[in-house]
């Protein structure tokens, strides 16, 4: 995606730029913009390692795994066709926790073994099963908790009190979240309809 | 009495809360783990070192991806595009400058980052955009990236409602963060 993406972003800039006239600009903000992604990614080093410290201390105070438990009647409703034990309902389970504390990173493998399992469960079929479509859904609704990195850039580009969007970040997130479990719900109603 | 004054005195309680969510997760778990008896401050440690992987890891991207945007802003590229958006986005009460960042944030996360930072850098992070932007960026995810990379792996073709779905969400997430911002900071 980031292949055509970027190639497509530097030579619409270049272009437009060498139209308007605005070459020098360029140029040097080439030079500048190089310089000041690093200067960020070392501000960002200080709020990335404090909060993969903290979450390394829920991890062995086993405050991760009684979440993780704690999501497993709300796994059983929202993925109904998933047989009670099994480990897909583990492994939902651990992605959304993870993103929900930020940890992307752990949470893709995680996630891409529940699509695997699910996959095994839908007989390995081309089609999509309800139960995947709910999972995708709902991990693209968004459920971080705290996004560290936009406080991270918030902080280095000045900002009085970087942290006061987090309320409103919770609130939307909710909201977003929602929306995609009841479209999820509604969806899955629908097709079980029209296959009977 | 309008929508604004009979929510937004109740929303700014979300302002209050801002300031604690931080302080409680980490009173909360060092807490926690001190009652559990972790070693609380060598665990930290241990997991601050991942913090640098993490980091180092993405460099390379951000150095990629901040040039380019460096490119779109100087070249005067982004308001072009803004003003082109416009007449559309007034129409929806949105911000022009706004729409390529929720557009991009569907394709990658950290072009939408970089995005971002230039949406910081133009009008600050406490401006009405700045603001917007960051809770916006908080309840959106990649949608095309994510559903390429799950469903490649599931061997899926059809990915039947998924997307509909995923873009729904999206938007009630925009809409959510607009009013959110109007009735707290406005």
């Amino acid at each position: 995606m980031l292949n055509y993406l970027w190639a497509f972003m530097i030579i619409l800039g270049t272009a437009v730029g060498i139209v308007t006239g605005n070459i020098e600009p360029v140029s040097n903000s080439i030079i500048s913009s190089a310089k000041e992604a690093v200067t960020l990614c070392i501000s960002m080093l200080g709020v990335m390692s404090l909060w993969m410290g903290v979450m390394q201390v829920a991890k062995a105070c086993g405050i991760i795994e009684s979440l993780t438990r704690l999501l497993r009647p709300i796994i059983r409703l929202l993925f109904p066709d998933i047989p009670k034990d099994h480990i897909a309902n583990e492994y939902i389970a651990s992605n959304i926790i993870a993103n929900v504390l930020g940890l992307g990173w752990a949470a893709t493998p995680i996630g891409l073994k529940a699509m695997k399992e699910l996959a095994k469960l839908n007989n390995n079929s081309e089609t999509a099963s309800c139960d995947m479509c709910t999972f995708l859904i709902i991990n693209i609704s968004s459920l971080q908790l705290i996004p560290v990195n936009v406080i991270a850039f918030r902080s280095e580009y000045g900002s009085i009190n970087p942290a006061e969007i987090l309320g409103a970040g919770l609130v939307a997130t909710m909201i977003s979240t929602i929306a995609g479990v009841l479209f999820s719900i509604i969806a899955r109603r629908l097709s079980n309809n029209s296959k009977v | 009495m309008s929508f604004k004054e009979r929510y937004g005195s109740r929303m700014s309680f979300l302002l209050y809360i801002s300031n604690y969510i931080v302080p409680f997760i980490l009173f909360y778990i060092i807490g926690y783990g001190l009652l559990s008896k972790v070693a609380v401050f060598h665990e930290f440690t241990e997991g601050a070192k991942d913090g640098f992987k993490v980091v180092m890891g993405i460099m390379p991207t951000i150095i990629g991806l901040m040039v380019a945007v460096g490119v779109l802003r100087a070249s005067t590229s982004l308001d072009i595009l803004a003003s082109l958006l416009k007449p559309v986005t007034d129409l929806l009460r949105f911000p022009s400058e706004l729409l390529p960042l929720v557009t991009i944030k569907s394709l990658s996360s950290s072009a939408a980052n970089s995005l971002l930072i230039d949406i910081f850098k133009e009008h600050g992070p406490d401006s009405y955009l700045g603001r917007l932007s960051s809770i916006i960026m908080s309840c959106t995810e990649t949608i095309f990236y994510t559903m390429s990379v799950y469903f490649v792996t599931a061997e899926v073709k059809k990915t039947r409602y998924t997307l509909h779905g995923a873009i729904f969400a999206t938007i009630v997430g925009v809409i959510a963060s607009t009013i959110l911002t109007n009735l707290i900071f406005y």
